[in-house]
């Protein structure tokens, strides 16, 4: 009988499409994984309603159970609680950082109109001095920022709450 | 009227608002004024399309009469839509389109806020999801409305009309009919009137700030709750359907 941490070692193959370097384990968007009625139930939070990347994921993840031989697994998806950034794994700041995207930071409240932005950190030089251009960026869960100092612009992995 | 058709109803009302919007800013993809805006503008349009997913899934459940969030979104006839008509307008100058959005988003935090604690665990579900997205998007156009209205004379001028235009449409953002009453009557939607007071407020303070003139409240549009939908409405689904209509039952 297989065990539910070595699924959760196997998940831990599964990469985000959209964010290759992250596992769907340090994404957080796996919630929770049991055995009911003879098949291995996974449940999946969406990052964003809308994040194409979810199909993809419920994919790969039938997939790879597959190849261990698990051919009876049902996908489940819950929204509540809902996803937050605070989910992403530690490991998982550090490959993003690692890989050029910035991970979150703390952000202040949203009604707040014109507040100055969050200072993010430039993942390639590590300087303060960066601005932001838009708060929506190449995928619905990042910014689009550029580091004053090295000029290089940047993604950033958008704060959610 | 049962509960269940109340709920059907309801849901159906807000994912159609959801889906007919996302359609509308996709329109925008690729002939956004500036990159960054044409990326905002589809950003958006994709976390309506995936709120609409979403409730239109739990319409489906709710309904349970074999169709899916896809049949419903595809292969009804227009006076089946019950969006309202706000957000079928046409995407018009860059203005014209947020300010729609303004009106619409100013409505819909306020919504989410309160519904997130419905006695309807799905939709409340939902709603503490959709908030959190639309936090960013009422940020985003309420900074456009700002810049806009206390920009050049021309901007002012022209996000002006956009608002005297557009105001004609809200009066049906508050719509309720006996649906609304009986789940508010038990605890499942909030009060309409309590979000109208907020979002009066909202765009009250925005429309300030932006040195922008508040209508006249005179003449209002309804109809698209009940399925009468403007002029636009049907060159909106003849895009919205082809694939399915032309391809029936494909998949991408």
């Amino acid at each position: 009988m297989v065990t539910k941490e070595e699924i959760y070692s196997w998940l831990e193959e599964v990469s985000d499409p959209e964010v290759p370097v992250l596992s769907i384990i340090d994404l957080g968007v796996v919630r929770n994984v049991s055995f009911e009625n003879n098949s291995w139930q996974i449940t999946l939070t969406p990052t964003y309603s809308g994040c194409p990347a979810m199909q993809t994921m419920e994919e790969e993840i039938l997939l790879k159970l597959k190849e261990r031989g698990l051919s009876t697994v049902n996908i489940l998806t819950t929204l509540s609680p809902a996803w937050t950034t605070d989910w992403l794994s530690e490991n998982g700041r550090k490959k993003l950082k690692a890989y050029g995207i910035a991970p979150p930071e703390d952000e202040q409240d949203k009604s707040l109109l014109f507040s100055s932005p969050t200072i993010v950190p430039c993942p390639l030089c590590n300087s303060k001095n960066t601005r932001l251009i838009s708060q929506f960026g190449s995928t619905a869960c990042k910014a689009h920022y550029q580091c004053s100092a090295c000029q290089e612009p940047f993604d950033y992995f958008k704060c959610l709450k | 009227m049962t509960k269940n058709e109340a709920l059907f109803n309801y849901t159906l009302r807000l994912g159609d608002d959801s889906l007919i919007l996302g359609q509308r800013l996709a329109e925008w993809c690729g002939h956004g004024p500036i990159l960054e805006e044409d990326i905002a503008i589809t950003n958006i349009s994709l976390d309506l399309i995936g709120q609409a997913t979403n409730l239109l899934n739990y319409a489906a459940l709710i309904e349970n009469k074999d169709r899916n969030a896809d049949n419903i979104a595809f292969l009804r006839l227009e006076k089946e839509y019950c969006n309202i008509l706000l957000v079928e307008q046409l995407n018009g100058d860059f203005g014209d389109t947020m300010m729609r959005q303004f009106l619409f988003d100013a409505f819909r935090k306020p919504l989410f806020e309160m519904l997130q604690f419905s006695k309807d665990k799905q939709l409340a579900a939902i709603a503490e999801k959709s908030l959190k997205e639309t936090k960013y998007h009422l940020k985003h156009s309420s900074e456009w409305i700002i810049r806009l209205g206390d920009g050049t004379e021309e901007s002012h001028q022209r996000v002006q009309n956009s608002l005297t235009n557009l105001w004609r449409y809200t009066d049906e953002l508050f719509f309720t009919d006996e649906s609304d009453t009986l789940l508010s009557g038990l605890g499942i939607i909030p009060d309409f009137s309590k979000i109208k007071e907020l979002w009066s407020a909202n765009v009250t303070a925005v429309f300030e700030q932006a040195t922008l003139q508040m209508p006249a409240n005179n003449w209002q549009f309804e109809g698209g709750r009940k399925g009468r939908h403007s002029e636009h409405m049907g060159y909106l689904l003849a895009e919205l359907q082809y694939m399915q209509r032309a391809y029936p039952n494909m998949e991408w």
